[in-house]
């Protein structure tokens, strides 16, 4: 017999809630644990043993130096790196210190001693250093896409994972749409669904919390229509730059609403 | 004189990334020094600018194990500075989400981060190999715990109703009362579970510490009140920061805490709360209290596992209380409107008093805010427990001498990402 698949966690910049989905996965976890070999878990064990891994997984974003270097040892010691999460996807609520020109200030307002503080100025998602074979996206990720790809993963086959907008979801379950009832701005027509539109389920509009669709091409559209709801153009950014605000079409889409760009273009909101 | 030097990387089982640092001379420490080295990640700096009812999508992101903390000191601040009266039921409503992020956050510490070391195992799989039935029945009490969170606010890890002025949806009530079977079975469980971690063998600590808690007149503190201490100081919200002071230490980039006037350190969280609240804890948790042999005045850092027990069971009388008189709020939120000002609140998270300051613009952005979470208010105090603690138990091995230091950091169930902030334990003996 083969040995089990040595899973190993690992977290860089990161509020710790995607590999919390794996300990509150309870009875999946214990279920789980008898077919893998847990080998490297710092959060839930104090048992901790050097690679090579079969399966990694990664929370969290690149913020220091000491970080570009640990996640290119993680990747030379893993098979399948999997990066979990809004932070290792997209760099995180964090990189909302990007490219603001701003970091030694952030520094400041935080730290009343900077020079005691070691940090990159921006905030990177781990594939900004290594391949990546799988990402799963959400903040906090989907619990059953992760075991669903964990148990992929070990039976060697490639997981899939849904890229519809949140939008497509929210129709299919019969919401009432959040932004033809209140007027609230949605980022549901952009963001992946993973969440099963669960912001419009609770009566408010999408944050964006699972990043970009696959084909995020109506983000400019949205972005005018924000502006027609009442939002001033700086606000209509903002509702792009934010949880994955740093996911290249979040972010360019911000960048236009921000600088006018796209303002007069004609684009296809269906 | 003997020369030696251990280095034991990353102290398991904390929410976040640290290091101790302990040199000793014989039965003497020549430094100690907690480090912490969880990166920044700028909250403070990037809110600045944003509108105020973004914040409690953006706080909760501090920490993914007691969201909830955040975004109640957060709304709760922020409608007191706007003058919002939120609608009958939303206060209940909040306070029943609460009592769902003290369940599945004290179990989750009990059970999967503290029992596997009083018990030699690395983790709780382990343990579960040797305990199934007990282990289960933790998880089966988590799972209640977080169900609550996610009927209430959509999911248990950054929630998505809770606003300013209430909430984006209220559940219905059957939604609520399908709940009640498993809290009433968790909470016929929780003497057992009491039992059992009186059963544990625990070291103790005997020490003179300033227990710091919220108290409120009529009820166990989560959502209001006013701040107290054991060396009987009392605060409100609005003093916070004259009467408490942060101080940035080299070795870690979270801050320290310590009272103003004196300079010295001071512990919050479950141990400190039931000190200061016993008298109005509900019958299970003063039954549970009685097991597992947690007597008040009490300021043993050991007995802080016992206090989460007699929390969790407090926590489900309450929420099934609170389910059982639940009326849905309608609306679920007050409008609001924004005014210039300083928001300043606390509330108690499972680990300790979490308190905010926002600094807000008259259109409602942020200008200025401030977060200061239990666990770096209660670093200062991890450092001394450290230092009274391993004197005493310098004669061990390098190996139970690191399991014991865990179990002292531990006691504080130190969520080191929210603190900005994991542990390695680097020991030289000289």
């Amino acid at each position: 017999m083969t040995a089990r698949p040595r899973v190993a966690v690992f977290k860089m910049a990161s509020c710790d809630g995607c590999q919390l989905q794996l300990l509150d996965a309870e009875d999946a976890l214990l279920e789980l644990a008898g077919r893998i070999e847990i080998v490297h878990f710092a959060e839930a064990s104090s048992d901790m043993r050097p690679g090579p891994y079969d399966v990694t997984l990664v929370e969290g974003s690149v913020s220091t130096p000491e970080q570009e270097r640990q996640v290119r040892e993680i990747r030379e010691a893993s098979r399948v790196l999997v990066t979990i999460g809004a932070c290792a996807t997209a760099g995180g609520i964090q990189a909302l210190r990007n490219a603001t020109g701003r970091h030694e200030e952030f520094v400041r307002t935080v730290y009343p001693t900077p020079e005691y503080v070691r940090s990159l100025e921006d905030s990177h998602p781990i594939a900004d250093y290594v391949p990546v074979d799988l990402e799963l996206t959400g903040c906090p990720i989907d619990r059953d896409e992760l075991l669903h790809a964990i148990a992929t993963l070990l039976a060697g086959g490639t997981p899939r994972v849904p890229k519809d907008p949140v939008c497509v979801e929210c129709k299919r379950r019969g919401i009432v749409c959040v932004v033809v009832a209140k007027g609230e701005p949605c980022l549901g027509p952009v963001t992946r669904t993973g969440c099963g539109a669960l912001c419009p389920a609770f009566g408010r509009g999408c944050y964006g919390c699972f990043g970009p669709a696959q084909a995020p091409g109506n983000a400019d559209a949205l972005g005018r229509r924000f502006v027609e709801l009442g939002l001033r153009p700086e606000e209509a950014a903002d509702r792009f730059r934010f949880i994955t605000g740093w996911a290249p079409a979040f972010r360019e889409a911000s960048e236009r609403l921000r600088t006018g760009a796209g303002a007069g273009e004609e684009v296809d909101a269906g | 004189m003997t020369h030696r030097r251990v280095e034991v990387p990353v102290i398991a089982r904390v929410e976040g990334e640290g290091a101790l640092h302990i040199t000793a001379r014989d039965h003497e420490i020549v430094d100690l020094r907690l480090e912490i080295y969880e990166p920044p990640r700028f909250f403070e700096a990037f809110l600045r600018g944003r509108a105020y009812h973004e914040v409690p999508d953006i706080v909760p992101r501090i920490c993914g194990i007691c969201p909830v903390a955040y975004q109640m000191s957060a709304v709760h601040g922020l409608e007191e500075l706007f003058g919002v009266r939120v609608p009958a039921g939303v206060r209940e409503l909040r306070r029943l989400l609460y009592c769902g992020e003290w369940i599945e956050s004290h179990v989750l510490h009990v059970f999967l981060l503290a029992a596997p070391d009083f018990l030699g195992y690395h983790n709780a799989i382990e343990m579960a190999k040797d305990h199934p039935e007990l282990v289960r029945t933790a998880l089966a009490i988590k799972r209640v715990g977080n169900d609550l969170m996610a009927v209430i606010g959509g999911r248990e890890i950054h929630p998505v109703s809770p606003r300013v002025g209430g909430f984006s949806r209220a559940p219905r009530r059957r939604e609520l009362e399908a709940l009640l079977p498993r809290l009433e079975r968790a909470l016929e469980e929780m003497p057992r579970i009491a039992d059992f971690v009186s059963s544990l063998e625990r070291p103790s600590l005997p020490r003179q510490a300033e227990l710091v808690a919220m108290v409120h007149p009529s009820e166990y503190p989560m959502n209001e009140g006013e701040m107290a201490s054991t060396a009987g100081r009392r605060w409100t919200f609005a003093e916070y920061e004259r009467v408490t002071r942060e101080l940035h230490v080299e070795h870690s980039n979270a801050l320290h805490s310590v009272i103003a006037e004196t300079g010295t350190p001071y512990h919050t969280g479950p141990l400190a709360r039931v000190n200061l609240n016993a008298h109005v804890l509900s019958p299970v948790a003063r039954e549970c209290m009685r097991r597992t042999g947690l007597l008040v005045p009490g300021d043993d850092p050991f007995l802080s596992m016992a206090a989460r027990v007699v929390e969790t069971a407090y926590a489900l009388e309450e929420a099934i209380r609170l389910i059982r008189a639940y009326e849905p709020p309608d609306p679920p939120a007050a409008e609001v409107t924004p005014r210039a000002g300083s928001a300043m609140w606390a509330t108690e998270a499972p680990r300790g008093t979490l308190y905010h300051r926002y600094d807000v613009a008259e259109d409602g952005t942020i200008v200025e805010a401030k977060i200061v979470p239990p666990t770096s208010q209660n670093l200062r105090h991890m450092e001394e427990d450290l230092r009274a603690f391993v004197p005493g138990v310098l004669d061990r091995s390098d190996e139970e001498l690191t399991r014991l230091c865990e179990m002292v950091v531990r006691n504080y169930d130190p969520c080191i990402s929210c603190a900005t902030h994991f542990l390695r334990l680097d020991l030289r003996r000289l």
